[in-house]
């Protein structure tokens, strides 16, 4: 065997071994997409307060109208339905256009990764709503995404884990200053996800 | 060059099953039908070569139906882990041993 053989050998275990342990179609540009629908939720969510309290920030002293936190909850529901649905889109045609099966067991295994702790969040913001503790739910919505962000990395690209991370911190600091918490829902969801989508755009689908 | 050599494994000969065996490695477990997509291979050839590897005891399988549909699962047996992990150090040995 010539030492080029053996090279060529080698690379091609060792990307037959990154394809088939990890969903490696993740498009960059659902994340975008995520970023840019959260700004404009939250710009309608701002104009709501805006018109009735004067402000971004949540206090006590509105927490007992809920017909305001209805909306805003409509709006931030309206938000992930629309950025999981780009997300499975773009990543189920990027997928197509490198030839692959995006339900393979590697999907399949992100999916559940990521559902776990993202459904225990979304019950845990429900709960949240129901006690009507409201200050902490951008704080639970940052937090627990970061979570499924992290525990869905070991499937995709590495730098997922990286998002996650950034998002738990601003979960926590929200949760510190829940007046903010709309600002740090604004720069997790919306900011973040724009930068995010944009460098994995340029370093992998490109 | 001739340990080396002799470190070969002859059930890793075929790429077929070496591919299989880098799969296994790196996944849990795997079923017949996304591996056959994912090697591209039919299902007649992949079989014979899983049949090679459970022959060496080197994968595990694990039969069970998802409704009526047959659904097998592969993963790597502690024998084929290290049988590949060798076979890998040889082929660097290989590389090593022209650079000197």
């Amino acid at each position: 065997m010539k030492e080029k053989d053996i090279h060529s050998e080698l690379a091609s275990i060792r990307s037959l071994m990154e394809r088939s342990s990890k969903f490696l179609s993740l498009s960059g540009l659902s994340g975008v997409l995520a970023g840019i629908y959260a700004l404009i939720g939250a710009f309608i969510g701002h104009k709501i307060l805006n018109e009735k309290y004067g402000g971004l920030v949540i206090s006590d002293s509105y927490t007992d109208n809920s017909t305001i936190y209805h909306q805003l909850i409509l709006i931030a529901g309206l938000i992930l339905l629309l950025s999981v649905l780009s997300c499975l889109l773009l990543s189920v045609r990027q997928a197509k256009k490198k030839g692959e099966n995006y339900w393979n067991p590697i999907s399949r295994r992100l999916m559940s990764s990521m559902a776990i702790p993202l459904f225990s969040g979304g019950l845990f913001i429900i709960i949240l709503f129901l006690r009507q503790e409201y200050d902490l739910i951008a704080a639970a919505c940052l937090i627990f995404y970061g979570l499924s962000l992290i525990s869905a990395s070991q499937y995709t690209f590495s730098d997922v884990k990286w998002l996650g991370i950034c998002q738990v911190i601003l979960g926590l600091l929200a949760a510190l200053i829940p007046e903010s918490g709309l600002l740090f829902w604004v720069i997790g969801f919306g900011l973040l996800h724009i930068i995010y989508g944009t460098v994995m755009h340029f370093k992998y689908n490109r | 060059m001739k340990t080396s050599l002799e470190q070969f494994d002859k059930a890793f000969e075929n790429r077929i099953r070496l591919q299989i065996m880098s799969v296994l490695l790196a996944n849990e477990h795997y079923d017949f039908n996304s591996l056959k997509e994912l090697l591209d291979v039919t299902d007649g050839n992949l079989a014979s070569h899983i049949k090679a590897l459970e022959k060496e005891e080197y994968i595990l399988v694990n039969k069970t139906f998802i409704g009526k549909k047959p659904n097998t699962q592969y993963s790597v047996s502690e024998k084929g882990r290290k049988a590949f992990i060798k076979h890998l150090e040889a082929l660097e040995n290989i590389i090593k041993q022209q650079k000197i």
